[in-house]
């Protein structure tokens, strides 16, 4: 219950600035090899509200590529409690489960909000949870009564409660967006003429840094999003770029020029201690760390092309990661630390891919012609990714098996640069 | 006679027009206006207070004078590439000795890559582009202190297209003096 309020706290007063016109419209392109029948009933009382809970819950669910509504109309009357549940009604329906809840205004303005999710077929209960919130949280409860509802079905975590940042671009107008997984609730963070890029979350998802040009060179800031508040990370002589966090918080993984090549360094999160870790005659860019902290994925043109390569920290070895093909750019790593996710380039066309360090096996995520700046989502289940349509910039997610994909687009602007924001603590 | 003297010539046969010089075929050497600088607002004014210029009252800035090759200030790449072409070497050598013959002269060189490819990377790679113009520069007289590198990788094309000449055109490293 804190953690609800605490974090959807945290989330409407950094709504300050919203950009109607960067916000994002999902699409969905193609659904998963099985998708679940689920059956959402609009919640008792709901109807009260201009905006209610069940229908987000459906868009979630349904979005995922995971689940298949089935229509609830024609029950009667239609069940708000458990023991209200005729099981036939459903299994009849095609459905393998059933959501059924309620809203009940309280009079201090809030409301509860109620769900029970049900096995239609084996007639059990399997998860049921209330809320008490003000109406400004009706969103976020529904996206946590999806994260539940996705958890128990899939038996994976749901990231529908994350949120993402990326870079609008309308005109000579740069933008760098925090929005809801949804699309919805895009604040604006940072605005600029010149180019903004490179957004990367803070593990605990206070802080974003990320790459401006405004001083006519890259430069790496740090900007809370509790304050608003900004630092300046890194502006040595030369570029500035590529910064990826620790899992701790502490300390970011950055490009610098200053030595003469880009190579790869570590640097508080304040600025401080500026430590090398990478040593190549060419360019070392594009860190990021592993889950554990222990080792960086990079790319290197070392070997004569750029490729993706794997150092162990602390005087560890450097391990070439990727041999097929002659551009291979872009790691991330997957949250499990069992693979990562690239852009290869492949007769001219570039696209996102996932290799597994086990097998070292490569599979094409994407059919793009130029797919670009992947970022996993924090359950390893959904790479979002820059790609273009019709000569503009959009965004696009691609599950990690390569079924599922949506297509995330906002009028009038070029949208690139995602990042998929951690789990909400 | 290489590519970088063909585009002098024109430079020179139609300095008293208003066009812009265009060179057959391949990337332009400069299809700028001439005395055109990038960064710089307008051409064509002779400011007269280039840091460093050692120029005697009244005498043309060579810096903006289009018929000298220090009014030159792109050098353009190929593909994935950050090698100096030989179209080249003798623009950034000019500039070398420029700058060796001007302490006072300090310089900013930008580089920029073409719209393919990972935003990062082609930061990287501009970097590169912008450092190998340095070194040559360095080679031929400037100091170390004298040249700041910076890189746009591809996020400021200045051909917006989408096709070979536009690619081309962006593989590009811009000289800018201070004071331009």
């Amino acid at each position: 219950m804190s953690r609800l309020l605490m974090r959807t706290l945290f989330a409407f007063c950094c709504a300050a600035a919203f950009s109607a016109h960067a916000q994002l419209t999902i699409e969905i392109i193609g659904g998963g090899a099985t998708t679940i029948p689920i059956a959402i009933v609009p919640f008792a009382g709901e109807s009260n509200y201009p905006l209610g809970v069940s229908g987000i819950v459906g868009a979630d669910l349904s979005r995922s590529g995971l689940f298949r509504l089935v229509d609830p109309g024609g029950v009667v009357p239609r069940p708000a409690r458990a023991e209200d549940v005729r099981y036939g009604d459903w299994t009849g329906r095609g459905a393998d489960a059933v959501v059924i809840g309620s809203m009940t205004a309280l009079p201090d303005g809030r409301a509860e909000v109620r769900f029970t999710l049900l096995d239609a077929v084996k007639q059990a209960q399997l998860a049921s949870f209330s809320y008490v919130v003000p109406p400004a949280q009706f969103r976020a409860t529904a996206h946590r009564i999806a994260d539940v509802i996705y958890e128990k079905l899939t038996g994976d975590v749901g990231v529908f409660s994350t949120r993402i940042a990326y870079v609008a671009k309308q005109g000579t107008r740069y933008e760098l967006l925090v929005a809801d997984a949804d699309g919805y609730n895009p604040q604006s963070i940072v605005t600029s003429k010149e180019p903004l890029l490179s957004p990367e979350w803070s593990p605990d998802g206070t802080r974003i840094a990320y790459v401006s040009m405004e001083n006519r060179k890259p430069v790496v800031y740090v900007q809370s999003l509790t304050t608003g508040t900004r630092q300046l990370v890194a502006n040595f002589r030369g570029s500035n770029s590529a910064p990826s966090w620790s899992p701790d918080g502490s300390k970011l993984a950055v490009t610098l020029s200053k030595d003469g090549s880009s190579q790869i360094y570590l640097i508080g999160a304040d600025g401080s201690n500026v430590q090398r870790l990478s040593t190549s005659a060419g360019i070392d860019t594009e860190a990021t760390f592993s889950p554990d902290g222990r080792s960086i994925l990079f790319t290197s043109d070392r070997g004569g092309s750029p490729q993706i390569y794997r150092l162990t920290l602390g005087g560890g070895a450097v391990e070439r990661m990727t041999y097929d093909g002659n551009y291979n750019v872009s790691p991330r790593f997957l949250p499990d630390g069992k693979g990562f996710v690239f852009v290869r380039r492949d007769s001219g066309r570039l696209n996102v891919a996932l290799q597994d360090f086990a097998t070292r096996q490569v599979q094409i995520l994407t059919q793009g012609s130029l797919d670009e700046s992947p970022s996993v989502a924090p359950n390893g289940k959904l790479i979002l990714y820059a790609s273009e349509v019709g000569g503009r910039g959009i965004l696009a997610a691609v599950s990690s098996d390569g079924r599922v994909k949506q297509r995330l687009t906002a009028t009038a602007s070029d949208v690139r640069e995602p990042a998929w924001g951690p789990l909400q603590k | 006679m290489n590519k970088t003297l063909i585009g002098v010539l024109a430079a020179l046969a139609l300095a008293a027009c208003s066009t812009t010089p265009k060179q057959e075929g391949g990337a332009p050497v400069d299809e700028r206006t001439p005395g055109a600088t990038p960064g710089a607002a307008t051409s064509g004014a002779q400011t007269g207070s280039v840091a460093g210029a050692n120029q005697g009252a009244g005498q043309t800035n060579p810096l903006k004078d289009p018929r000298n090759i220090l009014s030159k200030r792109s050098v353009y790449f190929d593909f994935d590439a950050y090698a100096i072409k030989d179209d080249y070497r003798s623009l950034l050598e000019a500039h070398g000795k420029y700058l060796q013959a001007n302490r006072n002269a300090h310089m900013t060189v930008e580089g920029n890559t073409d719209e393919r490819g990972s935003r990062e990377y082609n930061i990287a790679l501009g970097q590169r582009r912008a450092d190998a113009a340095k070194r040559m520069m360095m080679l031929s007289g400037a100091t170390e202190a004298q040249i700041d590198t910076v890189s746009f990788g591809k996020e400021k094309p200045k051909n917006p297209g989408h096709d070979e000449s536009a690619w081309a055109e962006n593989r590009r490293d811009d000289i800018g003096y201070r004071g331009d």
